[in-house]
C-alpha cells in the first residue's frame, strides 16, 4: 500500500511581485517501511518538499494523499491535527523546550491529541517512550543536563509519542558528532526496521544518507534521480497529469 | 486539551521566569492594591460620615402642628395648636419605628446670671428623651433633669457650652442660679459641645429644661407667639413664688359661674411647639412617617379625605446630599486606582509581547506537533490571566495591608470591603483577557514554518 502518493506539487513563494517557482511538479509514492533520504543542494527545495509533506506548508498546486486521503487543502486546523496523529518531526536544532523536564518535553504532543489522556497516563506512556530511546534512568533531567545525542533522542521520543505512522527528520544529525549522529541513525534504522515506522530524512550530508534504503536527490525543484535499485517509484511530471 | 492542563502549562512557563513574572504582575498588585485601599478607606469614610450625620439627627423626623386658617387667611404655621404631649406619647406607645420622642416647646428670653445676661439662640423645653433623640446623651458636666422635673415643672436646665462661656466665663455653672425672665433655674448639667450646625447655627446656644417648667413658668405661649425676644423680656419683677409667670398666663378671659353654665368650654390642653421622633434607623424612616401619621389623623379625628393638621419632615435630603458628595469622592478616587490598573494591564501586554516573541520557536515547535491556533491563543491568554490574577491576589494583600497601616497610623476610618475584592478579582481576570488577548493573538497567527526558523 502506498503511504504517501504526490502528484504534480508546485510550490511558488510571491515576493512582491515576482514569483518564485520553488517546486516545480514533484510527483513520487512512498510505501510503507520506507527509510528515505532527500537530498540535493542548498536551496534545491528540499526543505520545501519536506514541509509540504509535513503537512507545515500548503503546495500551490497538485495532490498529496496521505494513507488514502487528500490533505493538500485542508485547512490550517486539520492540518495540525493530522500532524498531531500521524506525523512526528525531529529537527537539527533538537527544539526541546528549555528548563522543562525530558519527560514533560515528550508528553507535550499528548495535550494536543483529542484522546484526553490524564496527566499520570500521559506521564507513564512519556516514561516508556524515553525508555525505548534508552533514557529510561534520565526522566527529570533538563534539557541543558543532556547530551547532544540524549537530547536528540528526546526529540525522537516526543516524535513518536502519538505513534505516527510517518517520522520527518530534518538534518537529525546537523547539530550533533559523528559518534553520536551514528547513534542516532542506528536508532532510525532500528525503528525503522523493527516497527515499520517510515522515515524521510532530509539531509545533505552522502554519510547520513548513506543509511538510508532510498536517496531522492532534488535539484532545481524537481526529483533528480533515483539511487536505490528498488527504491520509491520515480513518477515523471508527465505521469502526474 | 482541558483547562486545567492548560493553567499547568502556563504556571510551569512563568516558573521558567520567576523574576520576569513579579515584574510584570507589579502594575497589576499597584494597581489592584490601590483600589483595594481606596475602597476601604472610601468606605470607611463614607460610614465615618453617615454617623456624625446620624449624630445631628439624620434620622430625626420632626412633627409640626399645621397652619389655622380662618376665611382664606392663613395665620403661619404653628398656628394651628393641635399638637399636645399626650400625641408624643402615643407615638412612642404606637409607632414601633419609632425609637424615642420628646415634645418641644421653645421660647427667647433673657438669661440673666449675676452682672451678665445673654439671649440664648432658643431655649427649650423638653423631656430627657430629647438628648437620646439628638445622641447628646454624654453631658459635659453634672446629670441631665429626669421625667419627675418634668412632672414637677422643677425649676432646673441643663446649658449649652456658649452660656457657660458668655455668662460664667468658663467657671462651672453647675449648681449655680440663673434667671430666666425672672424665674429662677438652678443649673444642674452643661452640654457637651458640638458646633454649628448645617445650616450655620450654633448648636450650643441653648438651654434644655423641662418643658412644663418652660410651658407654664416661662412663657404660657406656642411658636406662633415665642419668637420676639423684645416681647419676652422682663419689665416687671417678680420675686414671688412664680408658679406661673406674670404676663400671658391667662388665656382666657375669667368667666362668670352662669356663663360656664351656660357655655361649658372645653377643656383646654397644653399644646406644644413641636415633637422631634428618631427612627430606628434611616431606613425605617419612611415607615416611621406613615406610623406618626396614622396615630396622629386618629388622635385628631381627621376624616381620610381631610388635610392633615400637621407635617412630618426628615433630613433625608441632607443626607442624601452628604453621601452623594462622598461617593462621589470614593468613585473619583476609584477611577484614579482604575488608571493605574489599565496601566498595569498595559505593562502585562508588554511583556506578553516580549514573551511571545521570546518564543516562537516553542509555538512553532507546539503547533508542528498539534497545537492549533486557538490552543496557542489559549494558552497565552490562559498566562496572562494567570499572572494578572496572581497579581490581583498579592495587590488584595497589599491594598488591604495597606488600608490597615492608614487605620493604625492615620487613625482614619477603615471598612473591608468583600465587593471590592470581588470586584478586584473580575478586574484583574477581566485586564489579563484584554491585554493579554492581543500578544496571544498574534502568537496564535504565527506560521509554524517561519516560527521554527526563527533565530
Amino acid at each position: 500500500m502506498e503511504l504517501i502518493t504526490l502528484h504534480g506539487i508546485e510550490k511558488t513563494y510571491q515576493m512582491g511581485d515576482i514569483s518564485v517557482p520553488v517546486l516545480k511538479g514533484i510527483s513520487l509514492a512512498i510505501r510503507q517501511g520506507e527509510l528515505i533520504a532527500l537530498t540535493g543542494s542548498s536551496g534545491s527545495g528540499k526543505s520545501t518538499l519536506m514541509n509540504i509533506l509535513g503537512c507545515l506548508d500548503r503546495p500551490t498546486a497538485g495532490e498529496y494523499w496521505l494513507e488514502g486521503q487528500e490533505i493538500s487543502q485542508l485547512s490550517a486546523d486539520e492540518r495540525a491535527l493530522l500532524r498531531n496523529r500521524k506525523l512526528g518531526f525531529v529537527f537539527q536544532s533538537f527544539n526541546l523546550l528549555a528548563r522543562t523536564s525530558a519527560i514533560e518535553n515528550v508528553a507535550m504532543p499528548l495535550s494536543y491529541s483529542t484522546e484526553n489522556l490524564s496527566s499520570s497516563e500521559a506521564r507513564k506512556r512519556a516514561a516508556e517512550m524515553l525508555g525505548r530511546v534508552g533514557l529510561g534512568d534520565r526522566l527529570d533531567h533538563y534539557p541543558s543536563q543532556l547530551s547532544g545525542g540524549q537530547q536528540q533522542r528526546v526529540a525522537i521520543a516526543r516524535a513518536l509519542i502519538n505513534h505516527p505512522p510517518v517520522l520527518f527528520a530534518d538534518e537529525p544529525t546537523g547539530n550533533l558528532d559523528s559518534r553520536t549522529s551514528e547513534e542516532v541513525l542506528q536508532m532510525f534504522e532500528q525503528l525503522n526496521a523493527e516497527e515499520g515506522i517510515t522515515i524521510i530524512m532530509v539531509t545533505h550530508d552522502p554519510k547520513v544518507a548513506g543509511h538510508a534504503k532510498q536517496i531522492i536527490r532534488i535539484e532545481d525543484g524537481l526529483i533528480q534521480d533515483n539511487a536505490a535499485a528498488d527504491g520509491p517509484t520515480p513518477l515523471t511530471p508527465g505521469d502526474a497529469q | 486539551m482541558r483547562i486545567y492542563t492548560t493553567a499547568g502549562i502556563a504556571l510551569k512557563a512563568l516558573r521558567r521566569n520567576p523574576m520576569r513574572a513579579m515584574l510584570t504582575t507589579l502594575g497589576i498588585v499597584i494597581g489592584v492594591g490601590a483600589v483595594i485601599a481606596m475602597m476601604e478607606i472610601g468606605t470607611g469614610a463614607s460610614t465615618a460620615l453617615k454617623k456624625s450625620i446620624a449624630s445631628m439627627g439624620a434620622n430625626v423626623l420632626v412633627i409640626r402642628p399645621g397652619t389655622a386658617s380662618s376665611g382664606g387667611v392663613s395665620y403661619g404655621a404653628g398656628t394651628s395648636t393641635t399638637l399636645t404631649p399626650e400625641d408624643c406619647q402615643a407615638i412612642l406607645r404606637e409607632c414601633p419605628a419609632i425609637r424615642n420622642g420628646a415634645p418641644m416647646v421653645r421660647t427667647r428670653a433673657q438669661v440673666v446670671y449675676a452682672n451678665r445676661n445673654w439671649v440664648p439662640n432658643a431655649i427649650y423645653g423638653t423631656t430627657p428623651a430629647y438628648l437620646d433623640v439628638q445622641d447628646w446623651n454624654t453631658l459635659a458636666e453634672g446629670e441631665p433633669f429626669t421625667d419627675r422635673d418634668v412632672l414637677n415643672s422643677n425649676r432646673v436646665c441643663i446649658l449649652g457650652q456658649t452660656l457657660v462661656r458668655e455668662l460664667f466665663e468658663g467657671v462651672s455653672p453647675v449648681g449655680k442660679d440663673i434667671r430666666i425672665q425672672n424665674i429662677s433655674f438652678r443649673v444642674i448639667g452643661v452640654l457637651s459641645p458640638k458646633g454649628a450646625n448645617m445650616m450655620g447655627h450654633d448648636q450650643d446656644d441653648v438651654i434644655l429644661a423641662p418643658w412644663t417648667t418652660i410651658k407654664y413658668r416661662v412663657t404660657g405661649t406656642s411658636l406662633a407667639t415665642a419668637n420676639q425676644s423684645t416681647a419676652a423680656s422682663s419689665d416687671t419683677v417678680n420675686t414671688l413664688s412664680n408658679l406661673y409667670p406674670a404676663a400671658q398666663s391667662s388665656l382666657y378671659p375669667e368667666r362668670s359661674n352662669v356663663q360656664q353654665a351656660n357655655n361649658p368650654m372645653p377643656v383646654r390642653f397644653a399644646n406644644i411647639d413641636w415633637i422631634m421622633a428618631a427612627a430606628n434607623s434611616s431606613l425605617e424612616i419612611p415607615l416611621a412617617i406613615r406610623q406618626i401619621s396614622e396615630v396622629l389623623r386618629e388622635r385628631h379625628r381627621i376624616r381620610t379625605e381631610e388635610a392633615e393638621d400637621f407635617n412630618i419632615r426628615d433630613m433625608a435630603e441632607l443626607t442624601a446630599t452628604l453621601s452623594t458628595t462622598t461617593t462621589l469622592m470614593t468613585n473619583l478616587l476609584l477611577a484614579v486606582a482604575m488608571i493605574s490598573l489599565v496601566v498595569g494591564g498595559v505593562g502585562i501586554m508588554n511583556i506578553m509581547l516580549v514573551s511571545v516573541t521570546e518564543r516562537t520557536r516553542e509555538i512553532g515547535l507546539r503547533m508542528a506537533v498539534g497545537a492549533r491556533g486557538r490552543d496557542i491563543l489559549r494558552q497565552f491568554l490562559v498566562e496572562a490571566v494567570v499572572l494578572c490574577l496572581t497579581g490581583g491576589a498579592m495587590g488584595i494583600v497589599l491594598g488591604h495591608g495597606g488600608s490597615q497601616l492608614v487605620r493604625l497610623l492615620l487613625g482614619w476610618p477603615v471598612e473591608t470591603s468583600f465587593a471590592a475584592i470581588a470586584t478586584a478579582v473580575l478586574v484583574s481576570a477581566g485586564v489579563g483577557i484584554i491585554f493579554g488577548f492581543y500578544p496571544a493573538w498574534k502568537a496564535s497567527r504565527l506560521d509554524p514554518i517561519e516560527a521554527l526558523r526563527y533565530e
